[in-house]
């Protein structure tokens, strides 16, 4: 009935529509499935895209031309960028986004992708044929062949919701869960496991006494997550903060004994950095408070997220609960917070494609992983999509290296130490956090979506343009020499030391206390000649300049990495012959099979004199 | 550092005389052969030391060499290089490979031989204060929106403090047979005029300082020898650490400060006759955070008219320089001093070249964290250098992932919207 396709993504979040959007851009005719047309890139959890870490992966997309970027932009209410105190490489944008925009914008983008077909209905198991993946079976028993599938899941898989001593089948708040696909994947040999997160309530926005809270408002001059030329925010809309206390907390005790966490009905592992509100008061009772973010979830509705404040307790508790926090007094419920079940795959079991080991042409993306947040599913989708493409018409396999993108550390980790919890991205994941900065994800990685045909001429051309301007910048500002006469009452002035003979505006620009700005105050020939450039290169000049050092040291550790990092080890090599290697060393390097020896030096469990070992045993 | 002819001039194969220097100091006498690439085990150019038979001097030499930007080879590096270069053929490999194995077997015995001595002990401990202080910065890099709360930054100094005095003390005791024989480097501090050249003239009861009224008028760092009890001391006197204006002066009690980094041990002179207690701690502040020991001696205290509120202390004395009253009280002190330094030291006695050096790099790193710290740099390069030093701390008690971090963070704070 229906055509054949080159991929068909199963599950339209935001793993999915990457996924779908990034193989149709780069030529495949896709098939994209979801049980519901109508909640297609559906913000499950809070309205809103970046933070640290997640922000600079945003970009990452953007950079390889993928579109979570874009419809960010264009459907956010408030942008923030946050750690600005922090130091460049620490710089993380975050928006607020409005819901039903997001998925609207989403929805259409994916419509005005001539190479995207849609299909409403689940998937209850794969066409497998030779250890090879042949195509989808719907519940309603089509058959639909592709060359290649990519899984994207989200919660659906098995998923059971949890509400005080309630539970039910269901993906998401009155959506139904999916069957058949992890019993399929099991009996294939697949290992699966369990994994549990959870989402608070939903008020009405018009019940709530904002005079009680303290507002946080958006950046005075927004940014945003596109290089592109979308547009940065005119008008924006607050969020606000408050706290819970002991009374909320006292309140929320009265329902523990119905809690389907602590009366173990919940198995899976849930993240220890995102936790339910009952898990703080109870793993940290000497805080008589927690933070409570209060957003709303668009432009024009009253709906309102209450972070913070995710929750598994029996809903009249939740209910009591929500009426103790000051501000909420009066508060209406729209719906309870949860907690939700699913099947992931150990994702151990994938290659740093996110094709699995054990079928060939099988993608996996997103919660299926193991992992957690919009961000860090629309990388994957993207990966997984680039790479089903490439696969389905024989090119290269496309992965990041650690060095090269969040998006390389994210698949890096995920393949070689899997994961026990929801794995959400952190900075600190990254050893090469000064090189992996959301300012330079463009020049990092544009060229690569370049040639893998997904981003588009004109991004690859800005990027080059960037690039020049800010090398031309930085060498004029070498060029430039000040006297001291011109600037010692400027200097003085900013409370910086005077010089006493001339210098260059870049020696000036390495102190601490001078940004490239300042220097527009200090000499009026120097502002007219800055001003020829724009903001971000002027900023893509002073970190360069005030970073150089460390961002030459990460490099030349990089470097270091990248030589072992291309010490390519053979998929059949007899780890058994290495007698003199630690059995666990052994056994790991069995399962993983690296393909380097630097992603060998990662997986844990094998020490670094393993490393020397197979290293002797490789030559070269 | 080689004295002798010009050896990149030289062929390969060939063997020369010449002389070692650290600096000014004469190593050894050696032979140096060279062999040139690929006409050697490695394929690369490569030199090869002999000196004479004492493992004492190969160690100097090594340490000497490291200074001038040098690494030691990691195990099986010199074969591992070999096959990288196609020096080796698989068969070959295998072979060299089990005695590479079994070498570095037996190094892991001795390792472990070497830590259990209180080594390894004091080395965990240490990585885990160091992880305790990384998470609390990453902290506040990846959940700096959030309500959390974070160590004051006095509170992280002082954790760095002591970790750096631990990790000194490591590295003394490394150099302990070497400060043996070479000598103590013992700094006299303290104010201008508080009578550090009476002092050491006292102790060595010769005119080798200039002595005045004027205060500040010691300007350069003056060297001598004593010997006290059969332990060599190095005495350093120093310009007072005053903040001046004086140019010249500037640069000596820059110079006290960067012998003072040196010392093994600090006298820390103050005129008892117009220093209340309460100002004694005030001064003493930053030799205690360079975790360096020391005495601190009162002088004139013949002058003192007033003595109650003075409480007796281990580390301190009081004496007349002048009069030379206590002046032997002092020395005993002294040598006591050395001796609890020393006994505590052996303990912990680091031995391994490899350890010594990861142990000196943690050393600058700290150094280098602290510096930061000082000047307020931002979050994300305070990350860079402590995970530096974590490194350095790695390479000695195995691999410190950054799983380490966060599960440190997730244990001890909450967060999470």
């Amino acid at each position: 009935m229906l055509p054949d396709y080159d991929v068909i993504v199963v599950g339209a979040g935001h793993a999915g529509c990457e996924a779908a959007a990034a193989a149709a851009n780069m030529g495949s005719t896709v098939l994209l499935i979801t049980m519901n047309m109508q909640t297609i890139a559906q913000m499950s959890c809070n309205p809103a895209m970046g933070g640290v870490a997640k922000g600079q992966i945003v970009r990452e997309v953007d950079a390889l031309g993928g579109l979570s970027g874009i419809i960010t932009d264009k459907t956010m209410i408030q942008f923030r960028m946050l750690n600005q105190s922090k130091g460049a490489a620490m710089w993380s944008p975050r928006a607020q986004s409005d819901r039903m925009k997001f998925a609207e914008e989403w929805r259409l983008s994916l419509e005005a992708i001539p190479n995207v077909d849609f299909w409403q209905e689940m998937v209850s198991g794969l066409l497998v044929k030779e250890g090879q993946v042949a195509g989808v079976r719907t519940s309603m028993g089509i058959e639909i062949k592709a060359k290649a599938v990519v899984l994207t899941n989200g919660t659906f898989l098995n998923g059971i919701i949890h509400i005080g001593e309630k539970n039910f089948g269901g993906g998401r708040t009155s959506e139904k869960a999916a069957t058949g696909i992890t019993e399929q994947l099991v009996e294939l040999g697949f290992e699966s496991g369990r994994m549990k997160t959870g989402t608070p309530p939903r008020v009405d926005g018009r019940s709530l006494n904002y005079n009680l809270m303290q507002e946080q408002p958006g950046d005075k001059n927004p940014g945003k997550f596109s290089y592109t030329d979308t547009q940065p925010l005119t008008k924006q809309r607050s969020c606000y903060i408050t706290y819970t206390n002991e009374e909320v907390h006292e309140a929320l005790k009265t329902g523990f004994e119905k809690s389907p966490m602590f009366t173990g009905r919940i198995q899976g592992l849930g993240p220890r950095y995102c936790p339910s509100v009952e898990d703080k008061i109870n793993r940290f009772a000497d805080k008589d408070r927690h933070q409570i973010f209060v957003e709303p979830e668009g432009w024009n509705t009253v709906e309102i997220y209450v972070n913070g404040f995710s929750t598994s307790l029996p809903e009249d508790v939740q209910y009591k609960a929500l009426k103790k926090i000051p501000g909420f007094e009066t508060v209406k419920m729209f719906r309870p917070g949860y907690a939700i079940e699913y099947d992931y795959f150990p994702p151990t079991q994938l290659h740093l494609t996110l094709e699995t080991r054990l079928v060939q042409n099988l993608y996996f993306a997103g919660q299926i992983n193991g992992t957690t947040g919009y961000e860090e599913a629309a990388c994957q989708g993207l990966m997984a999509g680039i790479n089903a493409h490439n696969k389905v018409h024989k090119k290269e396999p496309f992965v990041l290296q650690r060095s090269e993108a969040y998006i390389g550390v994210l698949i890096d980790d995920l393949i070689n130490k899997g994961t026990e919890e929801p794995y959400r991205m952190f900075t600190s994941r990254a050893e090469y956090r000064i090189l992996l900065r959301q300012d330079n994800a463009d020049i990092r990685l544009t060229e690569k979506g370049y040639r893998l045909g997904l981003a588009s001429e004109d991004r690859y051309r800005k990027m080059i343009e960037k690039k020049e301007q800010t090398a031309r910048l930085i060498n004029d500002l070498k060029q430039k020499k000040l006297a001291p006469e011109s600037i010692n009452h400027n200097l003085v002035e900013m409370d910086t030391a005077p010089v006493k003979e001339k210098v260059s505006a870049l020696t000036l620009l390495r102190r601490p206390e001078i940004t490239i700005n300042n220097l527009l105050a200090i000499d009026p020939e120097l502002a007219s000649y800055l001003e020829n450039y724009r903001e971000e290169v002027r900023q893509q000049a002073e970190i360069a300049v005030k970073y150089e050092s460390y961002i030459d040291k990460e490099e030349k550790t990089a470097e270091r990495m990248r030589e072992l990092e291309n010490f390519q080890i053979s998929q059949n090599f007899d780890y058994d012959r290495l007698v003199a290697m630690s059995r666990e060393g052994r056994d790991k390097l069995k399962k993983i099979k690296p393909a380097t020896i630097g992603q060998a030096s990662r997986i844990s469990g094998v020490s670094p004199s393993d490393i020397s070992i197979l290293m002797v045993y490789l030559g070269r | 550092m080689f004295r002798g002819k010009d050896l990149l001039l030289q062929r390969s194969h060939t063997v020369h005389f010449g002389a070692l220097y650290d600096g000014e100091t004469l190593l050894d006498e050696v032979v140096v052969t060279i062999f040139r690439s690929p006409h050697s085990y490695t394929r690369e150019d490569v030199i090869e030391i002999s000196c004479h038979g004492s493992e004492y001097i190969a160690r100097l030499i090594i340490q000497s060499i490291l200074k001038h930007g040098v690494r030691l080879a990691k195990p099986g590096e010199f074969t591992q290089r070999a096959f990288l270069n196609g020096r080796f053929d698989l068969t070959q490999a295998e072979a060299v490979a089990d005695l590479i194995a079994s070498d570095s077997d037996a190094s892991h015995r001795t390792a472990l031989n070497q830590m259990r001595g209180g080594f390894s002990r004091q080395i965990r401990a240490l990585r885990e204060q160091l992880i305790h202080f990384a998470s609390l910065i990453e902290l506040e890099l990846d959940f700096g929106e959030e309500d959390v709360e974070f160590a004051d930054r006095q509170d992280l100094h002082n954790l760095l403090l002591s970790i750096r005095k631990v990790v000194y003390d490591l590295v003394g005791s490394f150099q302990a047979g070497n400060a043996i024989k070479n000598g103590i480097p013992m700094v006299i501090a303290g104010k201008p005029n508080a009578g550090k050249s009476t002092l050491l003239n006292t102790l060595l009861r010769e005119e080798k300082a200039i002595v005045s009224e004027i205060p500040g008028t010691t300007r350069d760092v003056i060297e001598d020898e004593l010997v006290m009890e059969g332990i060599r001391f190095r005495l350093i006197d120093t310009a007072g650490l005053r903040e001046t204006t004086d140019a010249i002066e500037a640069i000596g009690v820059a110079r006290t400060r960067e012998k003072i980094k040196i010392a093994s041990l600090v006298l820390y002179l103050f005129d008892a006759s117009i220093t209340t207690p309460e100002q004694l701690e005030e001064e003493l502040q930053e030799i205690r955070e360079s975790g360096i020991p020391y005495i601190a001696v009162g002088n004139k205290w013949d002058l003192v008219r007033d003595r109650a509120g003075w409480e007796m202390q281990d580390h301190l004395v009081f004496i007349s320089a002048a009069k030379d009253w206590q002046v032997d009280e002092l020395k005993t002190r002294i040598v006591q001093m050395v001796h609890a330094d020393q006994w505590k030291k052996t303990d912990t006695m680091v031995t391994n070249l490899r350890h010594y050096q990861s142990l000196r790099l943690t050393h600058d790193a700290i150094t280098q964290v602290m510096t930061s710290l000082h000047s307020g740099i931002s979050g994300d390069i305070l990350a860079l250098d402590i995970r530096t030093a974590l490194q350095h701390m790695g390479e000695i008690t195995g691999e410190i992932t950054t799983d380490d971090l966060l599960d440190n963070i997730f244990s001890k704070f909450c967060i999470g919207k």
